[in-house]
């Protein structure tokens, strides 16, 4: 046998990677067979001449100071629960994430599985179902969607905190622990110290995250910029659907430029 | 205490800075807390504490009705699917205007400066692929709704164009910052753009360009459960209209579905991920 005639590597039973690909394709056509999308009336005229007088509509964006006023506070709010949001997240993620790490080989860590498996939970429901939820209890208002970005960040934080406190060089508590100084001493003046860098950078990570999902969750009556979008939609008002959206697409655009600056001056 | 403050070696050397920045908290923390309206006692008013508590109770037993079970199935499944779909579509989108905006497949940044015609192409794609990305798929799904009408194509669409964005963004990204001398070598050549590609370029990344799609997939599952409360279809749009009508019972069981489903594809993504490399 000649050594280049090796069987096709693509032609193989446990060609993984065919397999993927198979799986893939097969889910991506079952999804459109039973979605039923009706693409044809997608595509037609009707639906492009709609398409077009929604677009045409949006591109006069009403500019009246006092709307803007009101854009510029609804911006400030978004902005405010986002920030208090990530504040109380990285609080009660902390205040989890050290019942959730075993944080040296001999720690029982009886809590860990407990706490886990509530990070996980606040974790898996998005901010915008925590924000539905809440607003049974809190009512419509910025007050439910800061609820709700704490909630589901401090699933988020919790989480990473916990790996970096387990997976933090262990030198300096060890050395207070073998003189007998107790956990709570180690954790504030050795294991914090340590991974506090690291902590401050997720939650900045957060909160970058959390300003979008901020401008968004008053869609389902979380306060802010959504809300303002939300109404305005519903009336039918285009020229300020059209400003809000431009709004919103300033706020995330800015942050993200911010954050693109900011990781590169820091990575200088 | 005077002895304290009077012996230096006993005086907190950070004082003024820990004052300086706990002040600084302050005085940012107080227009946020107004701002935001931060009034947790209104959890405590007694008519609150009743609907809540009643809401709360109805969570338990959740409902567990077959004809409910069924119609939450088809929802969940609905919820994969208007992911998938929107994934597609999205790969549709994005393929091509990566192989167009990506500056490693420039045949005239050969030899010096890229051209300003090719340059300028590649900077409006690169401009039209963040201004698809920065409108969140919750908006885009709104606007959809308006215009193709309540039901999943709203949702399929508004995570197509989303997704499109931040495939696109992400790829080009990863074109360009790993090692690019065989792509160069071959185009040097005579090589077409394609074939520079396909020969060069995608051998080279295919690992980790597969990986962080299967990582979106994962996040649009997660995006096409919240789109149904906007009516984009799927399990969102249940929820929502059991939320509406406060059977807790109907939350709760959605809830977990939801959760086991997240879980699922959380699993399914890290396991594709791991056969993958």
């Amino acid at each position: 046998m000649r050594p280049d005639a090796r069987p096709n590597p693509w032609l193989r039973w446990d060609c993984s990677v065919c397999w993927v690909t198979v799986g893939l394709a097969v889910l991506v056509v079952a999804s459109f067979w039973s979605l039923d999308l009706q693409l044809g009336r997608l595509f037609s005229m009707d639906s492009a001449k709609r398409m077009g007088r929604f677009f045409g509509e949006l591109l006069s964006p009403n500019i009246d100071p006092k709307f803007l006023t009101k854009l510029a506070v609804a911006s400030v709010e978004t902005l405010a629960m986002s920030a208090l949001g990530t504040l109380l997240a990285a609080v009660f993620g902390l205040m989890l994430a050290v019942p959730a790490s075993k944080s040296h080989r001999d720690d029982p860590a009886r809590w860990r599985w407990i706490t886990r498996l509530v990070l996980n939970a606040l974790r898996s429901i998005p901010e915008l179902v925590w924000a539905a939820l809440i607003l049974i209890s809190a009512g419509l208002g910025p007050f439910a969607g800061t609820l709700a970005l704490a909630l589901h960040t401090t699933g988020v934080l919790g989480r990473l905190f916990s790996e970096s406190i387990e997976n933090a060089p262990q030198g300096a508590a060890y050395a207070l622990r073998i003189q007998g100084i107790a956990e709570g001493r180690i954790f504030l003046f050795a294991t914090l110290p340590t991974v506090l860098p690291q902590l401050l950078s997720y939650t900045l990570y957060r909160w970058e995250n959390n300003i979008r999902a901020a401008a968004v969750l008053g869609v389902v009556g979380g306060g802010g910029l959504g809300q303002m979008l939300a109404f305005h939609m519903g009336l039918f008002q285009m020229q300020e659907t059209s400003s809000i959206l431009i709004a919103m697409i300033i706020l995330v655009v800015l942050v993200d430029s911010l954050s693109y600056l900011s990781r590169r001056l820091m990575s200088r | 205490m005077v002895s304290l403050a009077s012996d230096p070696s006993l005086r907190d050397p950070a004082w003024t800075r820990r004052v300086a920045w706990v002040s600084l908290a302050l005085v940012l923390l107080i227009p946020a807390l107004i701002a935001t309206e931060f009034k947790p006692w209104i959890f405590f008013n007694a008519d609150n504490l009743k609907v809540t508590s009643r809401f709360i109770g109805d969570f338990f037993p959740p409902e567990i009705g077959a004809e409910f079970l069924r119609m939450v199935m088809v929802e969940a499944w609905r919820t994969i699917a208007i992911a998938s779909a929107g994934m597609a579509l999205a790969l549709v989108v994005a393929i091509p205007m990566t192989l167009a905006a990506t500056s490693v497949l420039s045949v005239s940044s050969l030899s010096g400066r890229m051209h300003a015609l090719p340059f300028g192409i590649r900077q409006a794609l690169r401009w039209i692929l963040i201004l698809l990305r920065s409108i969140p798929e919750l908006v885009w799904a709104l606007v959809f709704v308006r215009v193709v009408g309540l039901g999943p194509a709203a949702g399929v669409l508004a995570i197509g164009l989303t997704y499109a964005g931040m495939l696109g963004k992400v790829y080009s990204e990863i074109l360009e910052s790993g090692d690019t001398h065989a792509t160069t070598t071959l185009l040097r050549n005579g090589g077409g753009r394609l074939q520079a590609f396909f020969f060069g370029l995608l051998p080279q990344n295919a690992t980790e360009l597969t990986s962080y799609t299967v990582y979106r997939w994962e996040c649009a599952i997660r995006s096409s459960a919240v789109l149904g409360f906007v009516g984009a279809g799927g399990l969102g749009q249940q929820m929502d209209a059991s939320m509406k009508m406060f059977n807790g019972g109907e939350v709760a069981t959605i809830l977990l579905v939801f959760m086991a489903l997240v879980g699922l594809a959380d699993l399914l993504s890290a396991w594709l991920r791991r056969v993958i490399q």
